[in-house]
């Protein structure tokens, strides 16, 4: 084969690659032809891959033939990764993406320089920044998630301005290589200071914050590979990282649209600091009713229509699979079952979404926010499991609230509403609930697995 | 080295539109599974990890190899974790209604 002929070989097999990546997201638009995109993702992947390895200069194989295997040895234990899991799973991958990106633009940089023209220099910077902050950035997030680190969002006097400063700092530093590409002593500074930045990024981020945060690294690494693309001018990796970019960046703004915050102010205001004030105006706490698993299973018995809201509490106590028992014992008895699904509910976007399916509940059951809540009015029973700010009716009602404006699931205006629950503690932001104090609700008290199983069991269901 | 910085803008700017207007379509209920897909799909970058070790270097080729390989191993799980994982979740999600049974 002569090299012009595997050069157009190459060629073509990334730009088939780039159409059928791009086929592979818009495929994912429906349940019903999403397995076909990622088939098509796959297919890319593939073709890529060997059309690099055709290349004709390669002349170590030994080492990308060990890099890639042991890749997929690691790579398929963390696709089967528990669905609880899945949080921590993807931040993970967002940091081996950042490291991936990091270590090449490190590289060429020590082979290039000194002569590395400004432009390059500059694209270079930005991949190696980006794709160190995430790197630190990622493995922190999935540290809270996986709860190895504080989950607790730990701040302090003068935080925004310590971490704009070390951003600040590495791009003058940069700044400075892009005109002295030949002082190297100043590259691990653009390196080192993003990894610190990273951790300092992450350090105020509390657990309700998680799924804007995740969002915004998945978009950070794949804006960081795109400035790799740009470096190796591979029109593929621009796109791919384009692609990345876009989804990652669509996410957070989704995220923080459904918690009425800015991006800044997730990045810089953490939720916890608004805590004290919140938890001082709550006096003596007024009278809540409660109720045992067969008043709440008589309750339920007598409902036509249930929305059913999950939220983080579900995904802890592990409690969707007793869930989609009570699901399914109520719609035997020709009960009207829905699930109603907050954007923010868990801790990344789709969360509760993929454990529901998990535990084989129907995804047309699954409703957002927007079309659950025109429902709610006429709903005899909304049982609330292990959701809490999202449920918050302060925050259309009340201007002193540090949620105010956030977009709530309007479980109030149901009949009768049940929330599941393990005591009165205030929910992540800290925030005491008015929903518990109405007159139409009924507290729940206990862990959400074994309630759930105990209403199934008063309502003579189980499959089990 | 050189870099041809406006053609790769002009690709960026068009690839970045296409991504908002195929990914707003996404539904809310596969946001998860969407995440998982592009994290796979960014690993791409594997390509330019295979020829930083693979061509010949003069200076710091060693330095470029060992760097190199771990990038390969870091997007290579990234690769077949993330292709992996998003198939199991969407082989979860399941209409409901006759389609079920067939």
């Amino acid at each position: 084969m002569t090299s012009s002929v595997a050069e157009y070989l190459i060629n073509s097999t990334y730009l088939i690659a780039t159409a059928l990546f791009i086929l592979s997201l818009k495929w994912l638009s429906s349940p019903t032809t999403a397995r076909r995109g990622v088939f098509a993702g796959e297919l890319g992947m593939l073709l890529a891959v060997v059309g690099t390895l055709l290349h004709q200069g390669i002349v170590e194989y030994k080492w990308i033939a060990s890099g890639l295997v042991l890749g997929a040895l690691i790579g398929v234990p963390l696709g089967r990764a528990a669905m609880s899991k899945v949080p921590q799973r993807t931040a993970l991958s967002h940091a081996f993406g950042a490291l991936c990106v990091t270590l090449v633009g490190a590289s060429e940089f020590y082979l290039k320089t000194p002569d590395v023209p400004p432009l390059t220099m500059g694209v270079l910077s930005t991949e190696v920044i980006l794709g160190s902050l995430t790197f630190t950035g990622s493995l922190m997030a999935a540290g809270k998630l996986q709860e190895v680190l504080p989950q607790r969002p730990i701040t302090y006097k003068g935080q925004n301005i310590v971490n704009l400063g070390l951003l600040g700092v590495a791009i003058a530093v940069a700044a400075v290589l892009v005109v002295h590409p030949e002082r190297t002593e100043l590259f691990p500074l653009i390196v080192g200071i993003p990894l610190v930045f990273g951790v300092m990024m992450i350090i105020p981020i509390g657990g309700a914050d998680m799924p804007t945060v995740i969002s915004l690294l998945n978009s950070y690494a794949g804006l960081s590979a795109a400035a790799m693309g740009f470096v190796l001018d591979s029109k593929l990796l621009i796109i791919a990282g384009a692609l990345d970019g876009a989804s990652g960046f669509i996410l957070s703004v989704n995220m923080s649209k459904a918690m009425n915050r800015s991006f800044s102010n997730v990045l810089f205001g953490a939720f916890g600091q608004e805590q004290p004030a919140a938890a001082a105006g709550g006096q003596a706490a007024p009278p809540v009713r409660s109720a045992t698993p067969e008043e709440a299973a008589a309750i339920l018995a007598a409902a036509n229509t249930v929305v059913i809201v999950p939220g983080y509490g579900m995904a802890v106590a592990q409690a969707q699979h007793k869930v989609r028992e009570l699901s399914d014992t109520l719609t035997k008895k020709g009960i009207d079952v829905k699930f109603g699904i907050h954007p923010v509910a868990g801790r990344m976007p789709g969360h509760m979404n993929v454990l529901l399916a998990e535990a084989d509940i129907p995804y047309d059951k699954l409703l957002d926010m927007d079309e659950i809540n025109g429902e709610l009015p006429q709903t005899d029973v909304a049982l609330v499991i292990g959701a809490n700010d999202v449920t918050n009716p302060g925050a259309r009602s009340d201007s002193s609230s540090p949620i105010y404006g956030m977009p709530i699931l309007d479980v109030d205006k149901a009949r009768t509403v049940m929330v599941i629950k393990r005591s009165m503690a205030a929910g992540f932001a800290g925030i005491d609930n008015p929903l518990y104090y109405l007159d139409k609700t009924l507290m729940l008290f206990g862990d959400a697995k074994s309630f759930v199983g105990a209403l199934v069991r008063e309502l003579g269901g189980g499959h089990e | 080295m050189k870099v041809d910085l406006v053609t790769s803008l002009y690709v960026f700017m068009l690839a970045a539109f296409i991504g908002f207007e195929v990914i707003r379509r996404v539904s809310p209920l596969l946001h998860t599974p969407l995440m998982s897909l592009t994290n796979a799909l960014d690993a791409i970058a594997v390509v330019g990890a295979i020829i930083l070790v693979g061509l010949p270097h003069e200076h710091g080729g060693r330095l470029a190899k060992i760097l190199g390989t771990i990038a390969i191993v870091a997007a290579t799980s990234n690769i077949v974790g993330g292709f992996l994982i998003t198939d199991r979740m969407l082989r979860m999600f399941k209409a409901s209604g006759p389609a079920k049974k067939s």
